[in-house]
């Protein structure tokens, strides 16, 4: 459980970043792509391109193997999975709380209303 | 990505909604996801105070949820750090509510998030730039706002 937790940090930590976002989006469009195809559409130079890699590399959102001298990425979907469940299961139970806060609230308003306040 | 937000118009003054979302009263008529009974409520509604909830659902399954006020305005915003008792969900994570009075009544936009302060700020700023909407895709998340 801990590992599962240090884990969602670092996934989370991974995707705040716009262009770790746009390289996981295209590598799920692709299926793999290598090191300078993932560079070319940003205006950074490679080694930031290469930090970002380590970055989503870390967190275990993406493999990276190497044939000769080409290095290709690919998407590794499971830490993906584990943050949309989180996601997931929040959005249940706070859905369903706040539909039933807001009944209770309108009960509250309507009491007030009746009570002249 | 890296948070849930989530949008209520509600037929009520904010200062009944802020009230109903704070005091141990209101908490025990909503806290949780199903009708089963909010066992315990415990709030200290000022900054640096805390808060306590446990309740069961109808499972028989017992949840226990506690943290911080760290934004306290009443009846417009409140800001909580957020921690599960036992290991189902360990570490700390944000939520956040804001309140805006509407011709309604009130407009309530909720935010659970799992990253604090600077880097959920930064990721907000940011805004989404819509390139993991596919990613949402491809793991079918498609009728819900997540940013």
């Amino acid at each position: 459980m801990v590992n599962y937790n240090a884990q969602l940090d670092r996934t989370f930590a991974a995707l705040v970043d716009p262009t770790r976002r746009a390289i996981l989006a295209r590598l799920e469009r692709e299926d793999g792509a290598t090191v300078s195809e993932l560079a070319k559409p940003f205006a950074i130079k490679l080694p930031a391109v290469m930090k970002h890699l380590d970055v989503l590399d870390d967190a275990g959102l993406i493999t990276r193997s190497k044939v000769g001298r080409t290095v290709t990425v690919r998407l590794s979907p499971e830490p993906m999975r584990a943050a949309v469940e989180w996601l997931r299961r929040y959005e249940r139970f706070w859905s369903r709380s706040l539909d039933r806060l807001a009944a209770y609230a309108e009960r509250k308003e309507a009491e007030a209303r009746k009570s002249g306040r | 990505m890296t948070s849930l937000t989530l949008v209520r118009r509600i037929a009520a003054r904010p200062s009944i909604v802020f009230d109903a979302l704070t005091t141990p009263d209101g908490i025990a008529c909503w806290w949780g996801p199903d009708a089963g009974p909010v066992l315990l409520a415990e709030t200290d509604v000022r900054i640096g105070g805390r808060f306590r909830v446990r309740f069961r659902m109808l499972d028989g399954s017992e949840h226990e949820s506690s943290g911080e006020y760290l934004e306290v305005v009443r009846p417009e915003r409140l800001a909580m750090s957020w921690r599960w008792q036992g290991s189902e969900d360990p570490g700390e994570s944000l939520v956040e509510i804001d309140l805006r009075a509407s011709a309604e009544g009130t407009e309530l936009t909720f935010t659970h998030s799992r990253l604090r302060d600077e880097d959920s700020r930064r990721s907000h700023e940011e805004g989404w730039n819509g390139a993991l909407d596919k990613l949402q895709r491809h793991f079918s998340v498609t009728d819900r706002r997540y940013s």
